[in-house]
């Protein structure tokens, strides 16, 4: 299942943009090259980008806005 | 012999059994957050216990070595690998000169020890290696690590004692709820008494916030004070009193929200209430909560709190003979 989602390397709070009043980095149908932030993980007062290991097109993202993720849950679903 | 810091993780720090006999002074113990597993790192490699090792939290660095050696990766469940290839935890591996360690996604846990054989050969400040980044004092120039660091190593003592693992009864672990002991202090009677026992009644949830100053527990229903008027000193708020000591493990409540526990670089003292101090013997298991796990606190009296000290110096016993 691993094979085509992005997981969070880190457990915290995931969020979709970089300030509240910014674009979503990325939205459904949106290309990916590996590299591209696809969000950032809260944890520890401190801020960090999760950056997509694998290139695609976003088919779905498993996890909302402000929700609390798991180390190695899987964010985004690729069509590779 | 050294090691490259390729990656430095989330938050990779040098650590050892920390800086006792300054916090009067407002400089705190540190060390790491979770000393069982660090002792048992070392033990694995035939350091002294308290050898500096690294302690890092949530996601793991990539280390470069320069020379053959043991390590070993206690704590968290943070699966270490060789060049790619899968090692044990809470067992000693040999690593070879040019080679990588890196690490898998954390499967449980927070926070994994990293000993090497040898120890990590910072200078000593104030007596001990370990880090206290607020503070900029110790560890490897009073940081956490970066990528480029060139880490220095101890000279080896022991040869190597074949292949050496840590029983599964011996390993710290983390349950689906914790539960973290408290003996009431000082200021107890500041809350009322149905916030007494709510307290106890609730389960908590560790806040994203939660480093090594302290644990912050949120999701709890709000806690009350008794009425009074605020003593000459004291701020405003009920949670606030004249200021006071802080001891290690102790836990405030500002405002009646959110009880943060003290950890092994909290500051010393401060103008809020304490509800009472965590025993010093389900410390170590705080610093392997990671975000949003749950925790009920559970009231304990002093003969308890001390029948459990020893308790758990028993269990270090096991872990010393077990090596």
């Amino acid at each position: 299942m691993s094979d085509n989602t992005i997981q969070s390397p880190l457990p915290g709070t995931f969020y979709r943009k970089s300030a509240p009043d910014q674009p979503p980095y990325k939205e459904v149908g949106d290309t990916v090259s590996v590299g591209d932030t696809i969000g950032l993980i809260e944890v520890m007062k401190s801020f960090h980008e999760i950056q997509a290991d694998k290139a695609g097109t976003i088919a779905a993202f498993l996890v909302a806005n402000e929700d609390a993720v798991t180390a190695g849950q899987s964010i985004v679903e690729l069509k590779m | 012999m050294s090691i490259k810091v390729v990656k430095p993780g989330l938050a990779t720090s040098v650590q050892d059994l920390g800086r006792p006999g300054y916090y009067h002074l407002g400089i705190p113990i540190s060390g790491g957050m979770d000393r069982y597993s660090l002792r048992a790192a070392n033990l694995l490699v035939g350091n002294d216990e308290g050898a500096a090792v690294l302690e890092t939290v949530f996601m793991g660095p990539e280390l470069e070595f320069d020379k053959d050696t043991t390590v070993a990766v206690t704590g968290a469940e943070l699966p270490p690998k060789v060049d790619g290839e899968s090692r044990e935890t809470w067992s000693e591996f040999e690593i070879k000169a040019g080679q990588r360690l890196t690490f898998d996604f954390l499967k449980s846990g927070a926070r994994a020890y990293i000993a090497i054989s040898g120890g990590i050969d910072v200078p000593l400040a104030l007596g001990s290696r370990a880090t206290y980044t607020l503070g900029a004092l110790g560890g490897f120039e009073g940081r956490n690590l970066l990528s480029g660091d060139l880490l220095p190593i101890g000279k080896s003592s022991n040869s190597s004692r074949g292949k050496c693992t840590i029983p599964a009864a011996l390993r710290q672990s983390v349950g689906s709820e914790v539960e973290l002991r408290v003996v009431p202090g000082l200021y107890w009677h500041r809350f009322t008494a149905e916030s007494q026992k709510q307290f106890f009644e609730d389960v908590w949830k560790v806040a994203p916030e939660a480093d090594r100053i302290g644990y912050r527990f949120q999701k709890g229903r709000p806690l009350n004070f008794m009425d009074r008027e605020q003593p000459f000193g004291a701020g405003s708020d009920p949670s606030n009193i004249v200021d006071s000591c802080y001891p290690y493990g102790s836990i405030q409540i500002p405002g009646g929200t959110e009880p943060i526990v003290l950890h092994r670089d909290a500051v010393s003292g401060g103008g809020y209430c304490m509800l009472g101090t965590v025993i010093s013997a389900d410390m170590d298991l705080i610093g392997q909560l990671q975000p949003n796990w749950p925790a009920r606190f559970v009231k304990v009296d002093l003969d308890q709190a001390l029948k459990a000290r020893e308790e758990r110096n028993k269990r270090l016993g096991q872990l010393r003979d077990a090596i």
